[in-house]
C-alpha cells in the first residue's frame, strides 16, 4: 500500500491507496513545523485503515512550499550567480527581466566569467580557474551560501559547470551549489533563471525535506520517501532537497491527475479550491494542458514543462471585507488559521466558508455563530464568489460552449452546481483530497540520454530502439507496460563529432502498476 | 510615432508571427530592446517619406542559427561597433536604421542601434517576414548592393565585406558567422533615403505592432486570439489572407545546426486521427504538407503557434508534445512577383519552383 500526502499552505491531506483503491483519507491542518502535520495525517490514515506502518511500501509527498516561497518571496536565500560565457551574454546579465522586488531579495551578486562552449564544441573562451576562485571567495566573504552556476551550451557539454563546482567546493565548502544543466535545456536565460530560483530555495529545501523525513522516522515508517515533481513523476527526497525547483509545478499536476483518476474524465476543467487560492487547469485528452512557451514562476520566465494553471485568490479561508463601503473578497486569506479565525469556528473573521454555510451551500462548523447579514447581502456575496470563479473558468476555456467541471480540493463547495459556463459540475468521492490522491498515483518516469551516430544507424531505427529502452526502464522501475508513453524527446546534433551524431534525450512515463512497487527513482 | 514599452512588446509579439518560425528569438530580442529603452526613454518610428532623399539609412540584424541565438547571447558592443565602422567607410553619419527583416527577434534589432546612435527607426523592412538567407531581400530584387557590409561578433571580431554580387556576400557572411560561433550582427544594404522610400516593404514595423496589439487585446478581452490575428493581418493591407492549416500535437522533431542554419522538420499529429502535418524548415518554416499534400509554401508565411494562447513558437523553441496550430498567411504581394520568387520562392530552397499561393492551395473564398 502507498501513502500520498499533499502538504499545502492550509491543510495537509493524506490518502492510503491499495492498488487503485482509496482505502482511507484525512485532512489535517498544516502545522508551523510541517513535520507534525505530516505525522498526524499519516497516523490518521493508518488508524482509519487499521493497518500498521509495515504495510506501507512507499510514501509520496507533494508540496507547494517551494512555489509559495517564490510567489510570496519568503524564506529565500541570497544567491551568488556565476555565469561562464563571457564575452558573450554581457548584454543580458543574470536576473534580466526579473521583478525588482524578487531580484532585490535574491541579491544581484553575479559574476560574468570567461567560458562556455560554442555550438560546434569549441570554447567561447577558456575557463579561468583564478577568476572562479575569486568569485567563490567573494561569495564567502559576503556571506552568500547558495551559488548558481550557468554556462553557455551546458546541456550539450557540462564540463565547465562541473569544474566550477569543484573549485567552489574547495574554496567555499559550506556553499550549496546548483548547476544549470541539471534543471533545464537549451535557452540560456530560462535555464539560468531556473537554476537561480533553485539556489534561492536551498536552505528551505533542506529544512522542509528533513522535516518530512523526521515525520516518517518518528512514525516508524521505513518505506522510501518520494517527492512529486512538475511532470507528475517522482524524485527521491535526497534529490528534491538539492533540486527543489523540480517540484514547483507538482501541486496543480497532482490535483489534476487526481481529479482525472477519481472521475475518469478525459477532457474538462479542473478547479482545485484550497484555503487561499483556486487553481484552474485544463485536462485535454487525459493530460494536464501544458503551456508551450514559457512558465512564469513568481514573475520569472523559465522553460520548465508544467501544467498551464490560472490561480485566483479565492479559497475557503479567503476574507470577506464588508466594512469598506463596498464588498471586497480577498485576496487575503486566514489560511490554516481558519479553524480558529472563521466565525463558524468561534473566531471573528468573515470568510468565504462562513458565507457558504450561512447560505446553505455547505454544512460544517457552527452556522449559528455566523453573523446575520440578511438574505440580500448573503446572496450578493455568494453571487460575487460565483462570478469570480466563472470568470476564471472562462479565461482558461479554449472552446466556446459549456465545459465539464471537476471540483476538487477542501474548498470545492465554493463551486456551485449551476456555475456559469459549466455543462456539469462533478464532485468525485475523495474530492477534498484529490491532491493527495494525485501524489499517491504518481507516475514512474525514466529518462535516457545517449549519443547516436545516424550514419551508423538510421534515425528511425535508433529512435525506436531508444523508445524501447526508455519504456523497458519504466517497466523495470515498476510502471504498468500498457500505460507507458514517450512524453519528451529532444535531439541535439553534435556537429563536432564524426558521422551524423546527435545527443538524444528521451523521457518515458507510465502509471505505477496496480500492485506494483517502485523499484528505483532518481 | 513614439515607441514605448507596450509598443515594443506588441512589436515582439507581432514580429514573432511574421518570422514564420525564424528571425531569431523574439523574447531575447525584446529583453535587449527593453534594456536599450531604459537607457534612452523611448524610440521614434518614422515613415519612409520623412527621410531626406540623400539620407544614409542602415538596415541591420542578426545572422546565424536560431538555436545558437538562445544560448550564445550578445555582448552588447557588436551593434554599435558595426554601425560606427559603416560610418567610417561612408565618411558620414547614419541618419536612420531599419530592420533587414521584420520577422522574429530581428524586427527589434534596429532599436538597439537606434538607442546607441540616437537616430530614428524607419517603418519598413526588406522582407515583410523573415528569410534564412540575406540575399532573399527586396533590396536585392530591386538591384541594391549589400555592400559595404559589416559583420561583428560577441568576442570583438569585426569583418568588412565588399563583394560585387549579393549572393557572394551571403556566402561570405554565412561562412564568417559559422567561424564566429554561429551568430553575428550584420549591417548590410546601406540605403539612400530614396531607396528606403521606393525599394522596401513599407509599413511593416507598424503592421507588426498592430498584429501584436490585436493578439494582446483579444487575450485581455477573452476573445479568440486567432480570429483577432486574422483580422489584424488583413487590416495591415500587406497580408490579405490567413487561415488555420492544422491543429494537433508535435510527435516528431528533427532539428540540426548545419552550415550556419537550423535545419529540420516537425511532424504534427491531428487530434482524433485527423491526419498528419509535416513542416520543413531552414531557420524559417518553408513548406507545410498535410498527408503529403502541400498546403503552404514559401514565401507565404507558415507559423506554428500555441493552440491556446496564440504565442508563436519559433523553430528553436519547438518541443516534442507541444499542442499547436499551424497558421498560414499570404506574403506581401511584392514577394510574389516573378523576380522576387526567383530569389525567395520554393525553387530557391530546392523545391519545385512553381509557386502556388495559399488561397489556391486551400480554396479560400473570394481569393
Amino acid at each position: 500500500m502507498r501513502i500520498g500526502v499533499d502538504v499545502g499552505g492550509t491543510n495537509t491531506d493524506a490518502v492510503l491507496i491499495d492498488g487503485s483503491l482509496v482505502v482511507a483519507s484525512t485532512k489535517q491542518p498544516t502545522t508551523a513545523d510541517v513535520s507534525s502535520g505530516v505525522a498526524a495525517a499519516i497516523t490518521a490514515v493508518l488508524s482509519k485503515a487499521e493497518t500498521s506502518p509495515a504495510t506501507v511500501t512507499a510514501v509520496m509527498i507533494g508540496t507547494t512550499h517551494f512555489t509559495n516561497a517564490l510567489v510570496e518571496r519568503r524564506h529565500l536565500d541570497r544567491v551568488g550567480v556565476i555565469r561562464l560565457a563571457s564575452p558573450s551574454g554581457e548584454a543580458l546579465p543574470p536576473l534580466t527581466g526579473w521583478p525588482d522586488a524578487l531580484a532585490a531579495g535574491i541579491g544581484r551578486d553575479y559574476f560574468l566569467l570567461p567560458g562556455g562552449y560554442e555550438v560546434d564544441g569549441r570554447e567561447i573562451s577558456p575557463f579561468d580557474e583564478g577568476k572562479v576562485r575569486a568569485a567563490a571567495k567573494a561569495c564567502r566573504e559576503r556571506g552568500i551560501t547558495s551559488i548558481a552556476v550557468s554556462s553557455a551550451f551546458a546541456p550539450i557539454n557540462a564540463a565547465m559547470e562541473d569544474r566550477a563546482a569543484d573549485i567552489l567546493r574547495q574554496e567555499h565548502p559550506e556553499a550549496e551549489i546548483s548547476l544549470s544543466h541539471a534543471v533545464g535545456r537549451l535557452g540560456l536565460i530560462e535555464r539560468e533563471n531556473g537554476v537561480i530560483l533553485n539556489a534561492a530555495l536551498a536552505s528551505l529545501a533542506r529544512h522542509v525535506i528533513a522535516s518530512f523525513e523526521r515525520a516518517l522516522r518518528e512514525l516508524g515508517l521505513s518505506a522510501p520517501l518520494y517527492i512529486s515533481q512538475n511532470d507528475g513523476t517522482l524524485i527521491s527526497a535526497a534529490y528534491a532537497a538539492r533540486y527543489p525547483v523540480m517540484t514547483i509545478g507538482s501541486g496543480p499536476t497532482n490535483s489534476m491527475r487526481g481529479a482525472a483518476f477519481l472521475t475518469g474524465v478525459q477532457d474538462g476543467i479542473v478547479m482545485d479550491v484550497g484555503g487561499t487560492t483556486c487553481d484552474i487547469g485544463v485536462l485535454a485528452h487525459g493530460f494536464p494542458r501544458e503551456s508551450s512557451i514559457a512558465v512564469d514562476i513568481g514573475g520569472v520566465r523559465t522553460n520548465f514543462r508544467m501544467p498551464d494553471i490560472l490561480a485566483i485568490g479565492l479559497g475557503g479561508g479567503t476574507r470577506i471585507h464588508l466594512n469598506e463601503g463596498d464588498l471586497r473578497i480577498g485576496p487575503d486569506s486566514v489560511g490554516y488559521r481558519i479553524t480558529q479565525d472563521a466565525f463558524l469556528f468561534g473566531g471573528d473573521t468573515l470568510t468565504t466558508s462562513d458565507i457558504a454555510v450561512a447560505a446553505g451551500k455547505a454544512s460544517f462548523g457552527d452556522a449559528a455563530r455566523v453573523p446575520d447579514l440578511g438574505p440580500a447581502k448573503l446572496a450578493g456575496i455568494w453571487t460575487r464568489i460565483q462570478t469570480m470563479l466563472a470568470d476564471g473558468v472562462d479565461r482558461m476555456k479554449t472552446a466556446r460552449g459549456d465545459a465539464t467541471i471537476i471540483a476538487v480540493g477542501g474548498g470545492h463547495f465554493l463551486v456551485s452546481d449551476d456555475l456559469k459556463g459549466a455543462a456539469t459540475v462533478i464532485r468525485p468521492p475523495h474530492a477534498d483530497v484529490a491532491n493527495a490522491v494525485g501524489a499517491a498515483i504518481a507516475q514512474i518516469g525514466a529518462q535516457i540520454e545517449q549519443i547516436v551516430d545516424y550514419a551508423a544507424l538510421p534515425r528511425e531505427t535508433a529512435l525506436a530502439r531508444l523508445k524501447q529502452d526508455a519504456t523497458a526502464r519504466v517497466v523495470a522501475a515498476g510502471g504498468a507496460p500498457d500505460t507507458i508513453e514517450i512524453v519528451d524527446m529532444e535531439e541535439v546534433f553534435l556537429s563536432y563529432l564524426p558521422g551524423r551524431s546527435a545527443q538524444v534525450r528521451m523521457k518515458a512515463v507510465g502509471d505505477l502498476a496496480a500492485k506494483g512497487e517502485i523499484r528505483h527513482a532518481h | 510615432m513614439r515607441i514605448d514599452r507596450t509598443a515594443l512588446a506588441d512589436l515582439a509579439r507581432g514580429a514573432a508571427f511574421l518570422g514564420s518560425g525564424g528571425g531569431g528569438d523574439p523574447y531575447y530580442g525584446l529583453l535587449l530592446a527593453e534594456a536599450a529603452l531604459e537607457r534612452t526613454g523611448g524610440f521614434d518610428l518614422i515613415s519612409p517619406s520623412d527621410l531626406a532623399d540623400d539620407a544614409l539609412v542602415a538596415p541591420c540584424g542578426w545572422i546565424g542559427a536560431p538555436t545558437v541565438s538562445v544560448e550564445k547571447l550578445p555582448n552588447g558592443g557588436e551593434t554599435v561597433a558595426g554601425l560606427r565602422r559603416l560610418e567610417q567607410i561612408m565618411g558620414r553619419r547614419i541618419d536612420a536604421v531599419l530592420p533587414v527583416e521584420i520577422g522574429g527577434g530581428n524586427g527589434l534589432a534596429p532599436f538597439i542601434a537606434a538607442a546607441e546612435l540616437g537616430v530614428p527607426v524607419v517603418d519598413c523592412d526588406g522582407m515583410g517576414r523573415a528569410f534564412p538567407e540575406s540575399q532573399m531581400v527586396i533590396f536585392n530584387v530591386r538591384g541594391v548592393s549589400a555592400c559595404p557590409s559589416v559583420l561583428t561578433a560577441a568576442c570583438g571580431s569585426l569583418a568588412v565585406i565588399e563583394t560585387d554580387n549579393n549572393l557572394t556576400h551571403e556566402r561570405i557572411a554565412r561562412g564568417l558567422s559559422v567561424a564566429l560561433g554561429g551568430i553575428a550582427h550584420m549591417v548590410e544594404y546601406p540605403l539612400t533615403g530614396t531607396q528606403a522610400k521606393h525599394q522596401s516593404i513599407p509599413g511593416s514595423v507598424s503592421a507588426a505592432i498592430a498584429i501584436g496589439a490585436a493578439i494582446r487585446t483579444a487575450r485581455t478581452e477573452r476573445r479568440d486570439p486567432f480570429e483577432a490575428l486574422a483580422t489584424a493581418l488583413r487590416a495591415t493591407g500587406l497580408y490579405p489572407h490567413c487561415l488555420t492549416l492544422f491543429d494537433g500535437k508535435i510527435t516528431d522533431l528533427e532539428r540540426e545546426t548545419r552550415g550556419g542554419f537550423s535545419i529540420g522538420k516537425v511532424v504534427i499529429d491531428g487530434f482524433g486521427g485527423d491526419g498528419q502535418m509535416e513542416v520543413l524548415f531552414q531557420n524559417e518554416n518553408l513548406v507545410a504538407r498535410l498527408n503529403s499534400e502541400v498546403r503552404a509554401m514559401v514565401p507565404d508565411l507558415i507559423t506554428i503557434m500555441d493552440r491556446e494562447t496564440a504565442d508563436t513558437i519559433t523553430t528553436e523553441r519547438l518541443k516534442y508534445g507541444q499542442r499547436v496550430k499551424v497558421i498560414a498567411a499570404s506574403a506581401p504581394s511584392m514577394l510574389r512577383e516573378p523576380a522576387a520568387l526567383a530569389l525567395m520562392g520554393p525553387g530557391a530552397f530546392g523545391f519545385d519552383p512553381a509557386f502556388t499561393p495559399i488561397e489556391t492551395l486551400n480554396n479560400i473564398e473570394g481569393a
